[in-house]
């Protein structure tokens, strides 16, 4: 919207503040200038204005020269236009509100013999060239303009229509099914039931608050004109508006609340104007009303206002005096609102001289009656609003509340924190990706069929549903990598996975991992390694050990059993299970997954894409572990290792559970140093160097005591299939 | 290098053994300067010290035994003096270590590029979440949460958007599928704010209540490189007995210097949110130009950073349904939410919004 200083200055006489001033101090009261442009010597400058649609009342100029008067203290001129005396009117023209559930007001005014030409600064008040040149508003005639100029002074909507193309009175009234209205846009309109339509005895002649109608608009010709000014009910305007894809001036303000009061104003506006070049008012304004929807705008129930309301929700001001019970009533007036004053309690028993200083701290209150064109204000939290918004939001104190309550940190905050640093630690990225992903591949990774949640209005066919899994928006990430050259990739994300139905949709927090390339990075001084399942499988072991869990451990399923996700490959992916629960899955990518969908990129560097998740809502059920030290032992420890060979069908699992059942308290540590497969081996069988370290706590162990553990070690590893190499 | 034999000595007096021993520790002293590796030192102390065929052996062996009973004293203190030299020669040489010539064969070139194991970084946006939580709990804010997919009700009925408010519209709000039939305040949509958090926070605990809320959003915006449909708010509510506008005022100038530095200044202006009454926007002095003006803050000087306001009476009704400390008459607070993608866009200088949902590796690791 844009707002010319001029105009603003005519209604503030007083008014001192140069044009970047007063812009400035408009913008921290909540009427945002956005942009200042300057118009050359004398015309001031116009100012491009940003205003929050709750204020729709300060949307033309006089609005805003409102605001300014309230800001400084001015006087604002008053809108009276002295129009000549009518002649008289047998029988006065008809009006009649048939919708009275959507019409509150219609003003009429007859003015006959004008004369329709152009435009022109008529007298002062009604600069119509002057302002509409500086503007750059198209002009097309007095008659047209005049409704414009009113528009842009006063932000009320006003129509003229060619008198003599009505027929008989006005009627304003819901339109008949299929009713036909060509509109001022020249559009032909078939209309609804629903729509508002101001008519005459015959046809509908414009869609009332939104748009004039073809036939009646005012053309060279016109000799007779009926004058328009009315208010419309808001929804009625916006429905009307909606159906027909119209949003224009005047149904943008119906739609956001007129002022019941400034029908009559503006009508006179545009008569004066009008009858500027001729012509003459034939009878009274007819001025129809709907008493019901005069008593929500206009004659609205006064509000009750407490200063120390003021006090207790604004709270410390800069300038030690506070906002006193004058600055308080000098604001609201001068906003429009008219207080009468309310002493209570010991004051009001003695109402003259009372000293200055419990005039302004006194238990004082009012009741406030409230301005016809302010609908937005309606309680008294909203004048106390205004109060500090005239006052300047800036002029208040910077204080800190009183504080006596412990922090709580979210339960699993700490749990959070663990889980994160291990991966970081591990040398992933933290990710965040889509909270959606296709109907295709919330099916391939939901936990439960049929479970996955889809959106009624999704921004694309890609983003159809919310992600049950976090899945197929790490794929996406990793194929983004591979696609830019970036081919190295340790990626993860935390975040809400989602599961349900139209009535129920459950959320839980997931930790997803994907991987890809070298590990460690590629050096010019190191061997290049691919990253494979036992880093990502150390990663979560690393993960799993900040809780406390007596037992963690990993399986896996033949395929058939078809409980393997189906983005896992079924031979080299795990099942995670900590404390008898699944926590997660990982491993590496179903080839056929990787080969079809978008990190096919992988598949042509040779490299194998790996990717787990976690389910962060089980593993949180387990507490987080707390180190505790124990003593290291000051003897010598000692070191077998055993070279073994078994058969292929023997896995690590079966050796380190028969190491354990040992017992042996001295047997401080037991490990795989390597593994290998050579043709030297038989058929079916591979070997593995197995670590051992002895230690006690309290003497240097002899060897025959180390003799006799060795040989427990051959035996129970031999009783599960494995022997000792020769 | 081989040495002088020793000579035999004919002279015992103080002159003449002088002369002898300051000789031979000339002798020691040159043979120790020119020791190399491990197999000169080796050969020095096996001529000097060797227990049979070492000179000092042979000294003592010659010199004390021709000496007359008179000159063995004097001759045995210079003896031990020479043996306390060679051996600290000796010790001199092996603390030097390998020879510098040694050494140089084992050079390498300390310009290669350092091996890094890859650190994994935190993601910007996390970060600046925690940063934001960390200001906040210093000020006494615990941390809540809620669920992304929520209903109208706590979404946009409790938070006072009148029916018919412009963002219920589907054009601006992401909706659950399937949801016509529900009354309007069962509907489900994914949230388009944090502050359904104030709702749930205080239906479940009475007054006083300081939370801060960081979370995830989403909007149905086409994506742009300053709008995504994603994103991430961090709200906060205060309610008290006596919280007022300027303790609003207070707190979030004091969390804007913890977050851009001490030097910023803060500035409020009028706004509307259907929640909040008043409402505010909050502006800071440019942390580019420090408010001189730049083409970062379109030459204002300013930035705007976040929206707050005192919660509206109207909200505090909603919440008393449950919680009927919640009365607008005794207690008061305010509430305030901001964009945590903005901020972390300005500190760290990034011109895309889209650069935080791509898991691009080079964007990511330049915060590790």
């Amino acid at each position: 919207m844009k707002i010319l200083t001029q105009w603003l200055r005519a209604y503030l006489p007083g008014l001192a503040s140069g044009d970047k001033q007063l812009a400035e101090d408009l913008t921290l009261r909540g009427i945002a200038v956005d942009g200042i442009y300057p118009l050359g010597e004398g015309d001031g400058s116009l100012y491009e204005m940003d205003i929050t649609t709750n204020r729709v009342d300060a949307m033309n100029h006089y609005g805003v020269a409102r605001e300014a008067a309230a800001i400084y203290g001015l006087d604002l001129k008053p809108l009276e236009f002295a129009l000549p005396a009518a002649q008289p009117a047998a029988p006065p023209f008809s009006v009649r509100i048939e919708a009275e559930d959507a019409c509150g007001r219609f003003t009429a005014r007859v003015l006959r013999d004008v004369t329709i030409g152009e435009s022109r600064d008529w007298f002062a008040g009604a600069e119509v060239a002057t302002y509409f040149g500086l503007l750059e508003q198209k002009m097309i005639s007095n008659a047209v303009d005049a409704t414009n100029f009113a528009w842009l002074a006063m932000g009320q909507p006003a129509h003229a229509f060619d008198l003599d193309k009505i027929e008989g009175g006005i009627v304003v009234r819901r339109a008949r099914k299929g009713e036909r209205l060509k509109t001022l846009d020249g559009v032909e309109r078939v209309l609804d039931a629903e729509d508002l339509v101001v008519a005459d005895h015959k046809k509908a002649l414009a869609l009332a608050g939104v748009m004039g109608g073809w036939d009646t608009m005012i053309t060279a010709e016109t000799k007779n004109v009926l004058i328009e000014a009315a208010w419309f009910e808001p929804m009625a305007v916006r429905q009307t508006a909606r159906r027909h894809g119209l949003h224009t001036d005047a149904s943008h303000r119906f739609e956001r609340g007129a002022d019941f009061n400034a029908a009559p104003v503006a009508s006179a506006l545009v008569s004066a104007i009008l009858l500027a070049s001729g012509g003459w008012i034939e009878g009274e304004l007819v001025d129809a009303r709907v008493a019901a929807f005069e008593e929500r705008t206009a004659r609205r129930r006064p509000v009750a206002l407490a200063l120390s309301e003021v006090h207790r929700i604004l709270g410390a001001t800069e300038n030690p005096v506070g906002i006193t019970a004058a600055a308080a009533e000098s604001v609201l007036t001068a906003l429009g609102c008219k207080l009468a004053s309310q002493r209570v309690g010991a004051s009001a028993s003695q109402p003259h001289a009372a000293p200055a200083a419990e005039q302004t701290l006194g238990p004082v209150s009012w009741q406030v009656t409230l301005p016809s064109w302010r609908l937005d204000l309606e309680r008294e939290i909203d004048l106390i609003e205004e109060i500090a918004r005239v006052y300047g939001y800036n002029r208040f104190a910077n204080t800190l509340p009183a504080f006596g309550e412990g922090v709580k940190a979210l339960p699993w905050a700490e749990k959070e924190a663990a889980v994160r640093s291990v991966l970081r630690g591990a040398g992933f990225h933290e990710a965040i990706s889509s909270t959606f992903c296709s109907a295709a591949e919330g099916a391939w990774t939901a936990a439960q069929p049929g479970q996955v949640v889809a959106l009624g209005n999704p921004l694309s066919e890609e983003a159809g549903v919310l992600r049950p899994s976090l899945v197929p928006g790490m794929l996406t990430m990793i194929a983004g990598n591979l696609n830019r050259d970036v081919n190295d990739v340790r990626l993860f994300e935390l975040g809400t996975v989602f599961s349900g139905t139209a009535e129920k949709v459950d959320e839980r927090p997931v930790l997803a991992f994907g991987a890809v390339g070298s590990f460690p990075d590629e050096s010019a001084l190191h061997e290049r390694r691919a990253i494979d399942f036992y880093d990502l499988k150390g990663a979560v072991e690393q993960a799993l050990s900040r809780f406390e869990a007596r037992s963690v451990y990993f399986d896996r399923f033949p395929a058939e059993a078809g409980l393997t996700p189906e983005w896992l490959h079924p031979y080299r992916a795990a099942r995670v299970v900590a404390e008898g629960v699944t926590v997660g899955w990982f491993g590496e990518v179903h080839p056929r997954l990787a080969a079809e969908r978008k990190v096919a990129a992988a598949a042509k560097l040779k490299e194998r894409v790996l990717v787990g998740e976690l389910y962060l809502d089980r593993l949180y059920k387990l507490p987080l572990r707390s180190p505790a030290a124990r003593e290291i032992s000051r003897f010598q420890p000692v070191r077998r290792d055993f070279s073994l060979v078994l058969g292929e069908g023997i896995a690590w699992e079966t050796i380190d559970a028969a190491m354990a059942e040992l017992q042996i308290p001295e047997l401080v540590e037991w490990q795989v140093r390597e593994v290998f497969r050579e043709a030297r081996l038989g058929a079916g069988e591979y070997a593995l160097l197995l670590r051992t370290t002895f230690q006690a706590a309290d003497r240097t162990l002899r060897e025959e005591e180390l003799a006799d553990f060795q040989r427990r070690i051959v035996e129970t590893v031999g009783n599960v299939g494995a022997r000792l190499r020769t | 290098m081989r040495n002088e034999a020793i000579p035999n000595l004919t002279a015992f007096d103080e002159a003449a053994l002088d002369e002898a021993f300051a000789a031979l520790e000339r002798q020691a002293r040159e043979a120790a300067a020119a020791l190399g590796g491990e197999a000169d030192r080796e050969a020095f102390r096996l001529e000097w010290l060797g227990r049979k065929q070492g000179r000092l052996n042979e000294v003592s062996g010659r010199w004390l035994k021709a000496a007359p009973a008179e000159a063995k004293k004097a001759l045995g203190v210079r003896f031990n003096a020479l043996k306390a030299v060679v051996e600290g020669l000796l010790d001199a040489a092996l603390g030097a270590g390998p020879s510098d010539a040694a050494l140089q064969t084992e050079a390498i070139d300390i310009t290669l590029p350092g091996t890094r194991r890859l650190l994994g970084a935190e993601h910007p946006i996390t970060r600046t979440m925690n940063e934001i939580v960390a200001v906040f709990a210093a000020l006494g804010y615990s941390v809540g949460v809620g669920p992304e997919v929520e209903t109208d009700y706590y979404n946009f009925e409790s938070m006072n958007f009148p029916p018919g408010h412009p963002a219920r519209d589907t054009q601006d709000t992401l909706v659950i599928a399937a949801q016509e039939r529900k009354p309007l305040r069962d509907r489900l949509l994914l949230r388009t704010h944090t502050s359904p958090v104030q709702m749930r926070t205080m239906e479940q605990q009475p007054p006083p209540v300081r939370i801060v809320i960081p979370g995830k959003v989403h909007r149905n915006d086409a994506a742009d490189a300053t709008h995504s449909p994603i994103f991430h708010q961090v709200e906060g509510l205060c309610v008290d007995t006596n919280v007022t506008f300027s303790d609003l005022k207070g707190t979030l100038d004091h969390a804007m210097k913890a977050l851009f530095g001490p030097a910023v200044k803060t500035r409020f202006f009028p706004s509307f949110f259907p929640f909040t009454e008043p409402s505010a926007d909050v502006q800071i002095s440019c942390i580019f130009c420090g408010g001189k003006g730049c083409r970062k803050c379109k030459d204002s000087g300013w930035i705007e950073l976040l929206g707050c306001g005192m919660v509206d009476p109207a909200v505090f009704a909603f919440a008393a349904q449950k919680q009927p400390a919640y009365d607008p008459r005794k207690i008061s607070g305010f509430a305030f939410g901001m964009g945590v993608e903005r901020i972390a866009m300005m500190k760290y200088g990034i011109s895309e919004i889209g650069s935080f949902y791509a898991g691009d590796m080079r964007f990511l690791g330049q915060f590790a």
